[in-house]
């Protein structure tokens, strides 16, 4: 299986500073009746995109979603993180995530780089090209001086060298199998 | 004496684990029992087949039917093409690995949070995740329950387990015994609405207290069903005699000798005295009152005497614009109470609040009274048990005399996914877990509330105080 992979990534920022955006809005449920990924492009803040100035859909090579606190709650849908990447975001900048937004958007070569508040104030101000190093785990932008970030590190490794999780869980069966028979 | 004092979810997660890999990598965790539904797994099963694997362990997996299903009577022959074919394709992977089904009309069916704990499949000290936030529900067991990706989903399909992250531990305890009329629901929406919204983010609450043990089932179900709209991976709270009492001749529970040597087992689940959680929270229960929410996120809440708040009074820039965009939305007015507000739809359901004591306590309210002129009021049964025993109570007779729906069990309005929602901005006053912008249709706005609260709503056509339509003895017994 062909795993997602990071390493870096250099893109403008698209700046979405709503805080507790939920999932609902990322992806509202009447897409989710698919049995597939396809197409949910279409689908990402479906309902938000009349707003004035709305900045989805993005254009082309905008690859960061800049977005506020606790982004990503509500439901568990991992359609939210197949609708972003679909519509072309490969990173989120936030001062927090929900945890089961999280944990999904980082299977999808999603990255969640978290900030302190100070450094995403910041950020809302520059409209250049910014920097995500996963393997540094560093956030680059001009007129800052680098800011580390943590992200899971199993995720990080996972993505830095094209690891497919589910392989790597299937390598304990033989222990899973111990555990069931004890 | 033990040395190490734990908590029921260390217990719980310690024994569960198959393995805690060096380095880096997170603890393989087993779980106990997947539970399964239509909208989150086809692309997980798809991934099995793109692998060649089959379901490890289909004895461990249990399907529904429930978010994407119709709930007018007429099953089916109702739902559009393409919800038609998820619940095609979800029979056929069931089928196909040997997974039991319970498909619309049948006995067991019903929502998955409602049937799972019904048929006595949640039990204590059980890892339980599905595909489903409010997996959290079972939590009211003493089981540690997650809802998970589809991903995980896959995961869990091939293998029974899940690579995690230990969580940190929360506990809240509400103190003394709420007052009259103050339910389940207006407890966890009063902890939310303290906590917030990520206010738990990173950890499982355990809640305690005297108002937590004197909870039925139902209501400790209600209760750990909203842990995650405050970001919580989970709830729970320890079994005692209520929960082995509500378990006993279960379906699926254990029976004779096995049930008294899971007795003993279970009763040995709840937190050691003097163990440490990460943090702890106390809400005096005493002086609650019903909740109302009055935002777009389910911590947007207040009592309902209490004036919703005013933005002009908040000095933080950032939580007064946030503030202002969800009363955008809502239009309701800052500063001044809900009581009062012109109410377009209730409904009653949910797998927060659709069990038959939510219905006895909506039908309490309802009962020789008519749904106001101009309010469509819904009232959708978790499951078809639920149903059976609701109409073989005359409940059906008493929301039907007063006007009200009473349909076939599903998620229904609470997911807007099947037929059923709001019109663009209709009101709503719903015991469902989500007020998110459009949750409940594009443009509606929706109200949470309590079963008591939602049915009043309904009768007056405004957002009442359910406690002046209850009578004195009917408050005793909620």
């Amino acid at each position: 299986m062909s795993a997602p992979r990071f390493t870096t990534l250099t893109s403008k920022m698209v700046k979405l500073l709503d805080a507790d955006v939920d999932t609902d809005q990322i992806i509202p449920a009447r897409y989710l009746k698919v049995t597939d990924k396809a197409g949910l492009g279409d689908a990402l803040f479906a309902d938000w995109r009349g707003r004035e100035g709305f900045p989805i859909p993005v254009r082309a090579g905008e690859q960061i979603l800049l977005c506020g606190h606790n982004f990503g709650c509500g439901s568990s849908r991992e359609h939210a993180p197949w609708a972003l990447v679909a519509g072309g975001f490969r990173a989120l900048v936030s001062t927090s995530f929900a945890d089961i937004f999280k944990g999904n958007a980082l299977k999808n070569g999603l990255v969640p780089v978290v900030v302190p508040s100070e450094i995403h104030a910041a950020l809302r101000s520059i409209d250049q090209e910014i920097t995500i190093d996963l393997d540094a785990c560093e956030l680059r932008a001009p007129g800052l001086a680098p800011v580390r970030f943590a992200v899971d590190g199993f995720a990080r490794r996972c993505l830095l060298d094209g690891v497919d999780e589910l392989g790597f869980l299937m390598q304990h069966l033989p222990a899973i199998e111990a555990y069931e028979s004890r | 004496m033990k040395l190490v004092k734990e908590t029921l979810f260390e217990k719980v997660w310690n024994a569960h684990v198959v393995a805690s890999p060096d380095g880096d990598v997170p603890s393989v965790l087993y779980i106990d029992l997947h539970l399964v539904h239509e909208v989150t797994s086809p692309q997980a099963f798809a991934g099995l087949r793109a692998r060649g694997l089959r379901v490890r362990r289909p004895d461990r997996t249990v399907a529904t039917m429930d978010h994407s299903t119709p709930t007018r009577p007429g099953g089916l022959a109702l739902a559009d093409d393409q919800a038609r074919a998820q619940l095609a394709q979800l029979a056929a992977n069931c089928k196909a690995h040997g997974i039991t089904l319970h498909s619309l009309g049948e006995a067991g069916h019903g929502i998955v949070h409602v049937i799972g704990p019904e048929q006595g499949l949640t039990q204590p000290g059980m890892t339980i995740v599905c595909g489903d936030s409010h997996t959290s529900t079972h939590g009211a067991f003493g089981a540690l329950a997650f809802g998970i990706g589809t991903s995980e989903v896959e995961h869990v399909l091939a293998t029974q387990c899940l690579l995690q992250r230990k969580p940190k531990t929360l506990r809240v305890t509400f103190d003394g015994l709420p007052p009259a009329g103050v339910t389940a629901k207006d407890l966890i929406l009063a902890m939310i609405a303290k906590l917030g919204v990520g206010g738990a983010t990173g950890h499982v609450i355990e809640y305690a207290g005297a108002a937590i043990r004197a909870l039925d089932m139902e209501g400790r179900m209600t209760v750990c069903n909203m842990s995650i709209e405050a970001g919580a991976r989970a709830g729970m709270i320890a079994p005692d005699d209520v929960t082995f009492n509500y378990l006993a001749g279960r379906p699926h529970a254990p029976r004779g000798d096995a049930f008294d040597r899971a007795l003993r087992a279970w009763r040995a689940l709840p937190t050691d005295d003097g163990a440490v959680f990460d943090r702890e929270v106390r809400i005096d229960a005493t002086k609650l009152e019903p909740m109302i929410t009055w935002g777009t996120n389910p911590g947007q809440g207040v009592g309902i005497s209490q004036p919703v708040p005013d933005p002009a009074r908040v000095t933080d820039l950032e939580a007064r614009a946030q503030l202002e965009s969800a009363l955008r939305y809502t239009r309701v007015e800052p500063g001044q109470p809900l009581v009062g507000v012109k109410v377009d739809v209730v409904f009653v359901g949910s797998c927060t609040n659709s069990r038959i004591g939510d219905l006895r306590a909506a039908a309490k309210i309802v009962d020789g009274r008519r749904v106001a002129p101009g309010v469509r009021m819904l009232v959708v049964p978790g499951s078809a048990a639920v149903k059976l025993q609701a109409e073989a109570e005359g409940l059906d007779r008493i929301f039907r005399d007063a006007g009200a729906e009473w349909r076939e069990p599903g998620c229904s309005m609470c997911i807007a996914m099947n037929g059923d929602q709001l019109s663009p901005g209709q009101l709503a006053v719903s015991t469902s877990n989500r007020n998110f912008e459009g949750r409940q249709g594009k443009g509606g706005r929706t109200l949470l509330a309590s079963p008591f609260t939602a049915a009043a709503a309904a009768v007056t056509g405004r957002v009442t105080d359910p406690r002046a339509l209850l009578s004195e003895e009917a408050r005793r017994s909620a």
